[in-house]
């Protein structure tokens, strides 16, 4: 018996801002891990990886990262995956206070 | 100080404008990430986890006020306000967008810095004692040398593509404070008879398989310096592995060809360079020498520092941030970048410019940047220094910790690191917060915490009197500990526990181990590397796994 494929996101990094993104159905970039689309086929996911990993102008390192389904959508599995979806535990700064990369807003 | 003569200047602006080009085509498509990288790489650009990230090099850790208010104002401009400085005398910036590196890489070349082969196989940054010209125990100035070589070794057409990153680190003084035997080249200034020169150590490292550097000439006159490196990293880059990339470090070169046959090709080799120098390096080295003349010292009495003794603020401070200079009227102070609870390293803009004003003011325009994360001003006359200590205080830098188990090195690990496997920043912050909150730490004395968030080791974790390094277990933050090392001229690799502990356990466990160490000291000056040295892992295994010990009585 084969072993049972774990789900997941297409995940990469933005080219111009470096902010993490997702890849949704809809072939769009999200900040969003939740808006992500959660692939629970393997053929399909390796499809999407090549979807994503064409956008050579848009996104950089892109990957398949475990995920599971969650309430309001897609949620991350592996802790580095969740601190991705937040940023750094020492500031708040990043995703967990809606921050880009780049200089703070005043 | 070394200021950039017309040369330096020119071939750093020309770096800007290739490198703006390069972004600008990677921006408009032309140029693809595969093709990019190596490029960024060359210019000290990552990608980390959560944005890019732009490494700066310090060269030898030293900068001036200038250049200390211009990182601030790109912290400020371009970043969230804040720098980060590392284990290797660098300042990076965690947050600048693509488009705007070039203008960063453009205000560093207005004050004379770059953040050229910051990353990438070459020749990285030239690290130097943090004390410097000023310690009392030094031979020379390490910092003319470490200079050379930085000219020497940047854009050097044979040393671009070597088979790995290749560090060099230099010390003038017979006590290690540049950790030179972790180096894959560490060159400790020694004197035999009336003439100073270098033993030259080879083949040290950390990372996934620590090394330290063994001797690969016991005395190396001043005059061949540059042709004996370029011996060594000529035989390094044939001989060095490219076909695995974590057997590529010249100290894996060292231990499969063992240290003789090294020897003796990279002697082969020196003999044929050495004629091609022609004294121009020595020329330029006598330049060099006069840039880094010593200040001129000022004569006056020192009173007001006896005097502010008594206030015991100052006085915890002045006992662990004071170290001796070598002109009695002077000290050497450390400012602590390890206030207990904030990162490690970490800056903010208006820090960096009040230490750039106290600098200016009270130090001779120097400040150093030491690989323990924390900024050095190398000459305070002690008259100067209760004012210098208000004024740090003032702006959160006052904190009396250096050397103590506080004052911890970490890496930036999975906070912002693509590599890393573990957090090491909150690990740091909890240890300073829970030994602040016992008030232990003044008892408990010299204790080197090192931590890295993955095997890389850039926390420097073997060499830490406790290292720590995080580690991804089944998908869980899982902390091993390793004990009784020691990154001086006495260096060592720790050695490992036991199995790891968990993110919520990794402190409590510290907490055992530091008073297992107080239950054994044989008196309260007995450190705890001594004591670790004295009575080997048994006390303190036992401490970290009070369970284990039941089960083995039961």
């Amino acid at each position: 018996m084969s072993r049972k494929f774990t789900p997941k996101v297409v995940t990469a990094n933005d080219l111009l801002i470096g902010d993490v993104v997702y890849l949704t159905a809809d072939d769009q970039w999200t900040r969003e891990h939740a808006q992500a689309e959660l692939i629970e086929d393997e053929a399909h996911a390796q499809l999407r990886l090549l979807d994503g990993a064409g956008q050579k102008n848009i996104v950089v390192g892109v990957y398949l990262a475990d995920a599971i389904a969650g309430p309001n959508g897609p949620e991350p599995t592996h802790f580095r995956e969740v601190f991705r979806t937040r940023g750094p535990s020492n500031y708040a700064h990043g995703k967990q206070v809606g921050e880009q990369p780049g200089p703070r807003q005043p | 100080m070394y200021s950039y003569n017309e040369f330096d200047e020119a071939f750093v602006r020309e770096r800007v404008a290739q490198f703006s080009q390069q972004v600008a085509r990677r921006i408009d498509g032309s140029l693809t990430e595969d093709e990019f990288k190596p490029l960024r790489l060359m210019n000290g650009l990552y990608l980390q986890l959560h944005a890019y990230m732009l490494r700066v090099a310090i060269p030898y850790g030293t900068i001036n006020p200038t250049q200390m208010r211009q990182l601030a104002h790109i912290a400020q401009t371009w970043d969230k306000g804040y720098g980060h400085f590392t284990t290797r005398q660098n300042i990076q910036f965690n947050w600048p967008l693509l488009k705007d590196v070039p203008a960063i890489l453009s205000a560093l070349a207005d004050v004379g810095m770059h953040a050229i082969q910051t990353s990438g196989n070459t020749i990285r940054n030239v690290t130097a004692d943090h004390f410097a010209g000023a310690a009392e125990d030094e031979i020379e100035d390490p910092r003319p040398y470490a200079e050379l070589l930085r000219q020497w070794s940047t854009d050097h057409p044979e040393f671009q593509f070597l088979p790995r990153k290749f560090k060099i680190a230099v010390t003038g003084s017979p006590n290690d404070r540049a950790v030179v035997k972790s180096h894959d080249i560490g060159l400790r200034m020694i004197r035999r008879g009336s003439q100073v020169g270098f033993e030259v150590l080879v083949g040290g490292g950390l990372g996934r398989t620590p090394m330290i550097g063994q001797v690969v000439r016991d005395f190396l006159p001043i005059p061949d310096l540059l042709p004996y490196c370029e011996a060594i990293v000529s035989v390094y880059n044939l001989l060095g592995r490219r076909d695995n990339k974590y057997k590529a470090r010249v100290k894996i070169t060292v231990h499969e060809n063992g240290l003789e046959e090294i020897q003796r090709q990279v002697e082969a080799r020196f003999a044929e360079i050495r004629p091609t120098f022609h004294g121009h390096d020595q020329a330029l080295l006598d330049d060099i020498r006069a840039a880094f003349a010593p200040p001129a010292f000022r004569n006056a009495p020192t009173d007001a520092h006896d005097t502010a003794l008594a206030d015991p603020v100052y006085r915890a401070w002045a006992d662990t941030n004071l170290a001796t200079h070598r002109n009695a009227q002077y000290a050497i102070v450390t400012i602590s970048l390890k206030k207990h609870g904030e990162t490690p390293g970490d800056a903010t803009a208006h820090q960096m410019r009040v230490m750039a004003d106290i600098a200016e003011r009270f130090a001779h325009g120097e400040l150093r940047i030491s690989h323990e994360q924390n900024v050095i001003l190398p000459h305070v006359h002690k008259s100067d220094l209760p004012m210098v200590h208000a004024m740090l205080q003032q702006a959160g830098l006052g904190t009396a910790n250096v050397g103590l188990i506080s004052d911890i090195i970490a890496c930036p690990g999975m906070d912002y690191c693509a590599l890393a496997t573990a957090r090491s920043i909150p690990v740091a912050q909890q240890i300073a917060t829970r030994f602040e909150e016992l008030k232990l730490e003044h008892d408990v004395g010299p204790l080197k915490i090192k931590i890295s968030g993955c095997i890389n080791a850039c926390g420097h974790h073997h060499v830490g009197h406790i290292g720590i390094l995080g580690l991804d277990r089944a998908g869980v933050e899982n902390y091993q500990i390793t004990l009784g090392g020691d990154g001086t001229e006495t260096a060592v690799i720790g050695e490992r526990a036991g199995p790891g502990f968990a993110y919520d356990e990794i402190v409590p466990a510290i907490e055992r181990l530091v008073r297992a160490y107080l239950d054994v000291r044989s008196e309260p000056s007995e450190t705890f590397l001594q004591t670790y040295r004295r009575l080997g892992l048994g006390p303190f295994k036992a401490a970290l796994y009070p369970a284990e010990g039941a089960q083995d009585a039961a």
